[in-house]
């Protein structure tokens, strides 16, 4: 039967199950930049190693994060496709509109939240332990957890998580030709409108009423739309990745799963070297030079775009000792799986709050907890632009 | 050691409370504060990783 053939993907977006691809690696080894096309079929630098990675994502002056034209969708108003993404935005725009929301993301205020967040992952574990085994990780624990958490921070209606779900992945699926993934990007958008438009008339104690109510007058509809739908998707679909190839990297490892489960205090460097070791965002967004410079002693033309990989970086000598080891015993590395520069994850805080959460809690739970599958037969979702799982079937 | 933090720079990533939270606060905009400006020992070391650990540039060390 004839089937799409599915494009064969750029470099820096290829995984080898929980490892960048085996050529990534070599390019590290090269002196200078790699180089890679990009889905629209630009030529780009390609940077691998750690520093470099810190050099380019760290200068949003000589490396623009709006450089790159949006793919145009029919009907979409020019300039509403970018408007209020704070990844493709650059200073001072990006700063005015990123310290709107860095409040809602204070290590304190995201403290606070804990409690919620154990109780959202004790109901989903409960549903589970009622159930029986086997289930499937993804759709059981690791997506409805920080879906319920975002949901419930920005007020979003859960019941509508099927929808956004199905969205979400569709947007961020490397194999979907780029015209759809933007439509579907501003479907996603007129949701959003919907709910931006409710908390206008009726502004909730949710961060959409928040932004409403304290910056309503700062921020444009359609700022508030790409500000909101940027927050849902980048706050359900990373946490959720890691939190299923996070765990299968732990069962794979049981001696480290039970350091996790068993001593508190190894929880916060574990998330770290997990998040370094899984690197689940491929690259952020492109970066294009704004001048003619030097990165690597490679000449880089002003307009010449660069793609940074970031598990590359992360698997760099220069950043840990033995980097193809997950070591969850390791000192937290300065690792760049948030990114680097003004563009690092503003979520983080939460993320790490939620994972620092979910683990512990589900290997504490479920102490023989194993994958229901043979490890050669999970499914990758390595075409997407966060790489993770597509269902991880376990047992206990 | 003396600790500089430059606020204009911050994008409030809060990595630095989280490496080194003797040293370091968030102020309700999730921008830096110094709560210590000369960390001794523990701290003191607490405050490099947090330095490190940046990923605006807004701290820096001044050896004293």
């Amino acid at each position: 039967m004839a089937t799409a053939q599915a494009p064969v993907l750029p470099l820096h977006m290829r995984r080898d199950r929980f490892d960048p691809p085996a050529e990534i690696a070599a390019i590290r080894e090269q002196p200078g930049l790699g180089r890679v096309t990009t889905p629209i079929g630009r030529p780009a630098w390609l940077v691998t190693r750690y520093e470099d990675a810190r050099e380019v994502l760290g200068d949003a002056t000589r490396f623009s994060s709006a450089g790159l034209p949006v793919i145009p969708v029919p009907g979409a108003a020019p300039g509403e496709q970018r408007s209020g993404n704070l990844l493709m935005l650059d200073p001072p725009e990006h700063t005015r509109l990123r310290r709107l929301l860095t409040g809602e993301f204070t290590v304190k205020r995201i403290r606070r939240l804990q409690p919620r967040i154990a109780e959202i992952v004790d109901a989903q574990l409960d549903a589970m332990e009622q159930a029986g085994p086997p289930a499937d990780l993804v759709p059981d624990f690791a997506l409805p957890v920080p879906s319920l958490v975002i949901c419930e921070l920005l007020g979003v209606p859960y019941a509508d998580r099927a929808e956004f779900h199905s969205r979400a992945a569709k947007q961020l699926d490397l194999t979907r030709p780029l015209e759809e993934r933007g439509q579907v990007a501003m479907e996603s958008r007129a949701y959003m409108g919907e709910l931006v438009d409710r908390a206008f008339a009726e502004p909730g104690d949710d961060m959409l009423g928040m932004l409403v109510r304290e910056h309503g007058d700062d921020l444009t509809r359609t700022e508030l739309i790409g500000i909101s739908s940027l927050l849902l998707i980048a706050g359900h679909e990373t946490t959720a990745n890691m939190l299923a190839i996070g765990t299968l990297a732990l069962l794979r490892h049981p001696e480290q799963a039970a350091v996790v489960r068993d001593d508190p205090e190894a929880t916060a460097p574990a998330v770290e070297e997990l998040m370094r070791f899984l690197s689940v965002v491929h690259t952020g967004v492109p970066r294009v030079a704004t001048a003619d410079t030097e990165v690597a002693g490679q000449a880089v033309g002003a307009g010449d775009v660069l793609v940074v990989s970031l598990p590359a970086a992360d698997r760099d000598r220069a950043l840990v000792e033995d980097p193809d080891r997950l070591d969850v015993g390791r000192a937290a590395s300065h690792h760049v799986a948030f990114g680097h520069g003004v563009h690092h994850c503003l979520g983080a805080p939460l993320a790490r709050m939620e994972m620092a959460t979910a683990f512990p809690a589900l290997l504490r739970r479920f102490p023989t907890l194993a994958p229901a599958i043979p490890f050669e037969d999970v499914d990758f979702r390595s075409a997407s632009v966060v790489h993770g799982l597509r269902s991880l079937p376990v047992t206990w | 050691m003396k600790i500089k933090a430059d606020r204009d720079v911050c994008i409030g990533a809060g990595n630095c409370v989280l490496a080194a939270e003797n040293v370091f606060d968030q102020d309700d905009d999730a921008i830096v504060v110094v709560l210590e400006e000369s960390p001794q020992d523990e701290d003191a070391e607490s405050a490099r990783n947090a330095v490190g650990s940046c990923p605006s540039g807004a701290l820096s060390i001044e050896e004293t």
